[in-house]
């Protein structure tokens, strides 16, 4: 089977990749640049644990292509930190213990990140309906959608 | 044996030329918007490989011209650009209300409606709201292009009038004049990502008295395809469209509808339930059309 050569740019670094056609992105991260922090619940587009951003904008990698990544903009997880620094929407979630397996953590934080990105205050059914896509066998969501809210708060008294 | 291949034409041409030369040489093709049902029924339904087609890199299918009339609708558009664009959501809450109930935000941030409409499930949301919004779809092909109005686009379950070598290229929207506006309404058993039971779409257009002088109702997930029932409209028109007019719609609905029994709801149910959204989708766009 031919490999497409795809250039991309993944957490503002130029990556190259080689892909199979029918390869999801989300296989492509984790099993071709290595990049497991992105996770793989259902890859039917059902659980968001494989969110990530393409230009900005909120998909799940498990329903793209990897080919289709071509001279996009992919933000994963591993570039939510600012180096060893956390971002506050992942310092939230420790702090609100809004993780329990964590397989579905990389996903909402990526979705709130999107989320609070075009809209700093949002009130808590917009962060509900926001990440309905996202699900969590673990905590019973309460705790993430406060971590979401003081987050937002955190940031917005940053700016 | 066939491998998977992906290609990525830039202009209609291209892709036409693209889909006909498959054709020819008796090798599988398939178009690719968003990927929302595609990469879905790759790994589920239909592993067979074959060419992928992305309709995304081509100018005419990313055209969005709302200032215009008739309104059009490019299909390579991810819901998520619809949903956010204030002065679509204005002409057409309906169609934007049906737009916005598919999948996640995730699935929005890719999902078109085009995809919707030519994925041709029963139950996809879009297709009723298309409907009765007047929407036609612009098809190109080898023999160049051709509108098709969207109630006679859908041929069947999951199958439509597109030829091997044709695509969707947008669809085309007369543009609401007036007090006219739509409504979408479908019945799921949770608020989120689900499948619909039944779906009901209105668009009517009231004069100054407020009386109904043209109306169209399309219903879902109650048949092979979603239809346009004309009868709906018929009891809708000349009247102040209260709920006597709403109950008579509703009835034509049920009259027209024939659905299954599944795991989501039985024939008896689905007939009922269609009738209530149709008199609450009518119910929607009267009110939207008399704020107008
Ligand atoms: C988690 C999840 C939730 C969902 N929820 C809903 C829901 O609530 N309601 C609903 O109706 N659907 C839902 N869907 C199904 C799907 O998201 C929609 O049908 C979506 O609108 C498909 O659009 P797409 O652009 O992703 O299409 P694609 O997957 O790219 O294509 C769908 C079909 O249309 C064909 N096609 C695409 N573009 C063209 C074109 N330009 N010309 C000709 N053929 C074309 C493709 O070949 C394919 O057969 C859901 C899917 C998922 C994964
Ligand atoms: S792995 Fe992509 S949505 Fe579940
Ligand atoms: S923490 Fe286990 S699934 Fe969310």
């Amino acid at each position: 089977m031919s490999k497409v050569h795809v250039v991309t740019s993944v957490n503002g670094e130029p990556r190259e990749m080689l892909c199979e056609p029918q390869q999801s992105l989300l296989e492509v991260l984790r099993d071709e640049l290595g990049m497991t922090g992105t996770k793989e619940g259902c890859a039917t587009g059902d659980c968001g644990a494989c969110s990530v951003m393409i230009d900005g904008r909120l998909v799940c990698s498990c329903l793209m292509l990897g080919v289709e990544a071509e001279g996009v903009d992919i933000t994963t997880i591993e570039g939510i930190a600012e180096g060893s620094t956390l971002h506050p929407v992942q310092r939230k979630f420790l702090e609100h213990a809004a993780l329990q397996c964590g397989i579905c953590t990389p996903g909402f934080i990526v979705a709130t990140k999107a989320l609070l990105d075009r809209n700093p205050d949002p009130d808590e059914r917009t962060i509900r309906y926001w990440l309905a896509g996202n699900l969590c066998r673990c905590t019973g969501y309460d705790k993430i959608v406060r971590a979401v809210q003081d987050a937002a708060a955190e940031l917005a008294h940053e700016a | 044996m066939e491998a998977y291949a992906y290609a990525r034409p830039t202009t209609l041409d291209e892709a036409v030329s693209l889909l006909a030369a498959h054709a020819n040489e008796g090798r599988r093709t398939q178009l690719l918007a968003g990927g929302t049902d595609v990469l879905v029924q790759m790994r589920s339904v239909d592993r067979e490989p074959r060419t992928l087609v992305d309709v995304k890199h081509i100018a005419d299918t990313n055209r969005l011209d709302i200032d215009s009339d008739p309104v059009f609708i490019g299909s390579a558009i991810p819901s998520a650009i619809l949903n956010e664009n204030e002065e679509l959501k204005s002409l057409f809450p309906g169609l934007i209300e049906a737009a916005d109930l598919i999948g996640s935000t995730q699935i929005q941030g890719r999902a078109t409606i085009g995809g919707n409409l030519c994925n041709s499930s029963p139950a996809g949301d879009t297709i009723p709201a298309i409907i009765a919004a007047g929407g036609v779809c612009v098809i190109a092909g080898s023999g160049g292009t051709r509108r098709v109005a969207c109630e006679d686009f859908l041929t069947g379950v999951g199958t439509n009038v597109l030829e091997a070598d044709e695509l969707l290229v947008g669809l085309e929207f007369p543009r609401p004049k007036g007090r006219t506006a739509d409504g979408y309404l479908r019945f799921i058993p949770r608020t989120e990502m689900d499948i619909a039971v039944a779906g009901a779409g209105v668009a009517l257009s009231l004069d100054d008295g407020g009386t109904c002088t043209a109306a169209r109702v399309a219903i879902g997930a109650v048949a092979p395809t979603a239809l346009l029932v004309p009868a709906a409209a018929d009891a809708l028109i000349g009247t102040k469209v209260d709920d006597e007019a709403l109950a008579a719609a509703g009835a034509a609905c049920t009259a027209a509808a024939s659905p299954i029994s599944d795991k989501r709801g039985t024939i008896e149910y689905r007939n009922k339930v269609v009738a209530v959204l149709c008199r609450r989708a009518g119910a929607n766009a009267r009110d939207r059309a008399l704020a107008r």
